[in-house]
């Protein structure tokens, strides 16, 4: 069976679907970087965690190379990794 | 291949020139970018946009380009949406007398420009924005056509724009090297070790620009300085302004997909001229500073959840203004960097006038006390109105 690619959801977090990601990658955002601040893919809560990899499989059918060849820029670690309220930061003189 | 200009750098300025060029028929256009569009301070920053200065040359220049970005959807074929321009005003509070007082000042200013900030006082704060901890607030100001936009869609709605006229956008190709010969441009050399040749280069790489123009022989006076920034869950709308404090060094705002972003400048400052030095890990006490500022200033933000935070850099100069125009040192070597914390909102702008001058067309707006020659003169110029 053939997926309506209108239906099939990318990254859950922000709703993107397949057929947003492979209309990005056909107006020349043909980079995860580029998909990712366009459509807001991996902006989410979960950070990317499955949807990062189905949008680097369209990017290596696209540009048809395999995944570790397609131009990307290393990704930093960018606390906190879990969603904390403000008030856990405060200094202990403010509570 | 050769070029009639060749830009370097894909932020704000470089894309937005790279348009209005294009729009200008400044001839064949190349520009290269490092990694992608929108990937160095553009795609790090708060995105702020605000008329409230306190210089008249500050003043005109930033009318001018809240008109642009009021009409900047039709302008690069996109919708309002896209852009997520967002027009609830910027909120400015005093924490001092002399600081309200400053702030009056600089008000006049802005009413000589066709900007209509209010003043107001900590009770019509109050009123108006019963969100806002009045503690401590000696008055305001408000202008209302003051907001944000997405830094990476602005950018990227100006690059499909520049592509469609026709400009060439070449990503992942990082410039090494300018050429020089006989103190003119020849054009500049990639990473790869191939070469693109134009009478004209355009460095427009932000806080890169300094190690860049050494490459000619130009000894930029940019520097990176280090600013972290953090973003929260989404919440429905309850904050229509930026909420900005000069003095204390905040800015909060709700953006239009809900989360709030804010930030805070460093407390020691550290001078990078060298992307060797470039260092965008969190500090420890960003959190805990930027937590009490935002607790205070907005009670309600207490529950809200922090999602992430990173960092990025101010690409700063002696005077906190741009550096823009032709470098006379080398024949046909421009530059535009140095937008010091605010080189997002002054880019359409920058990119509309510098345009014109690339071509020798007259400026609406002249911009050439901030050509690089000013450092030599001593004519720097004066702005009392940045956080940080
Ligand atoms: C935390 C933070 C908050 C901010 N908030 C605001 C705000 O509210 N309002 C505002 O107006 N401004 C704000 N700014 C400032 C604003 O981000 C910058 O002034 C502006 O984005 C600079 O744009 P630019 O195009 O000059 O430089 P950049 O966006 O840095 O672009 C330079 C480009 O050059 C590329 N490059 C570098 N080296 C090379 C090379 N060798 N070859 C090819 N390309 C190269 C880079 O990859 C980059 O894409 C903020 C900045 C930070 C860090």
């Amino acid at each position: 069976m053939v997926m309506d690619p209108k239906k099939v959801i990318i990254c859950r977090c922000e709703d993107v679907t397949l057929e947003e990601v492979r209309e990005a990658i056909k107006n020349g955002y043909t980079s995860w970087d580029e998909i990712k601040r366009l459509l807001r893919v991996g902006m989410g809560p979960c950070g990317g965690k499955t949807c990062k990899m189905l949008v680097l499989r369209e990017l290596a059918a696209f540009h048809k190379k395999p995944i570790e060849k397609l131009p990307i820029r290393p990704t930093a670690v960018r606390p906190p990794l879990r969603s904390t309220p403000f008030r856990a930061f405060l200094k202990e003189e403010e509570l | 291949m050769s070029y009639d200009i060749i830009i370097v750098g894909g932020g704000i300025q470089g894309v937005a020139t790279a348009y209005e060029l294009a729009k200008r028929k400044a001839g064949k256009i190349l520009l290269l970018e490092k990694t992608f569009l929108s990937a160095g301070s553009t795609g790090s920053c708060a995105a702020g946009i605000r008329a409230q200065f306190g210089s008249e040359f500050n003043v005109s220049l930033m009318a001018r380009s809240l008109q642009i970005f009021e009409h900047l959807a039709e302008e690069l074929d996109v919708t309002n949406d896209f852009l997520e321009l967002w027009q609830g005003g910027y909120l400015v509070l005093a924490y001092s007398q002399a600081e309200f007082d400053g702030l009056k000042e600089r008000v006049k200013v802005q009413h000589r420009f066709g900007i209509a900030t209010e003043v107001l006082s900590p009770e019509e704060v109050a009123y108006r924005f019963p969100r806002v901890n009045i503690e401590g607030i000696y008055g305001a100001t408000y202008h209302k056509r003051d907001g944000h936009a997405d830094p990476l869609h602005t950018t990227f709605a100006y690059g499909e724009a520049a592509r469609r006229l026709g400009v060439e956008i070449r990503q992942w190709s990082p410039v090494t090297r300018i050429l020089v010969e006989d103190d003119a441009i020849q054009g500049v050399e990639l990473a790869d070790g191939t070469k693109e040749y134009a009478p004209t280069v355009l460095l427009s790489a932000g806080a890169w620009s300094t190690a860049l123009a050494r490459t000619a022989g130009v000894d930029l006076p940019i520097w990176g300085e280090k600013h972290e920034i953090l973003i929260t869950e989404p919440w429905e709308r309850v904050l229509d302004p930026m909420v900005i404090s000069f003095s204390r060094g905040f800015y909060i705002q709700q953006r239009p997909h809900g989360s709030f972003i804010m930030g805070l400048p460093p407390v020691n400052p550290v001078k990078w001229y060298d992307p060797e030095e470039f260092d965008f890990g969190p500090n420890s006490d960003f959190l805990s500073r930027m937590s009490n500022e935002a607790t205070h200033v907005l009670p309600f933000l207490a529950q809200v959840n922090v999602v992430r935070q990173w960092a990025g850099l101010y690409e700063m100069t002696p005077d906190h203004h741009h550096i823009i125009g032709p470098v006379d040192e080398v024949r046909g070597l421009w530059v535009a960097a140095g937008g010091s914390g605010h080189g997002f909102m002054f880019g359409p702008v920058m990119a509309e006038q510098l345009s014109k001058w690339m071509i020798g067309e007259p400026m609406d707006i002249d911009l050439t006390p901030l050509a690089f020659r000013r450092f030599k003169e001593g004519k720097l110029v004066v702005e009392p109105a940045v956080v940080g």
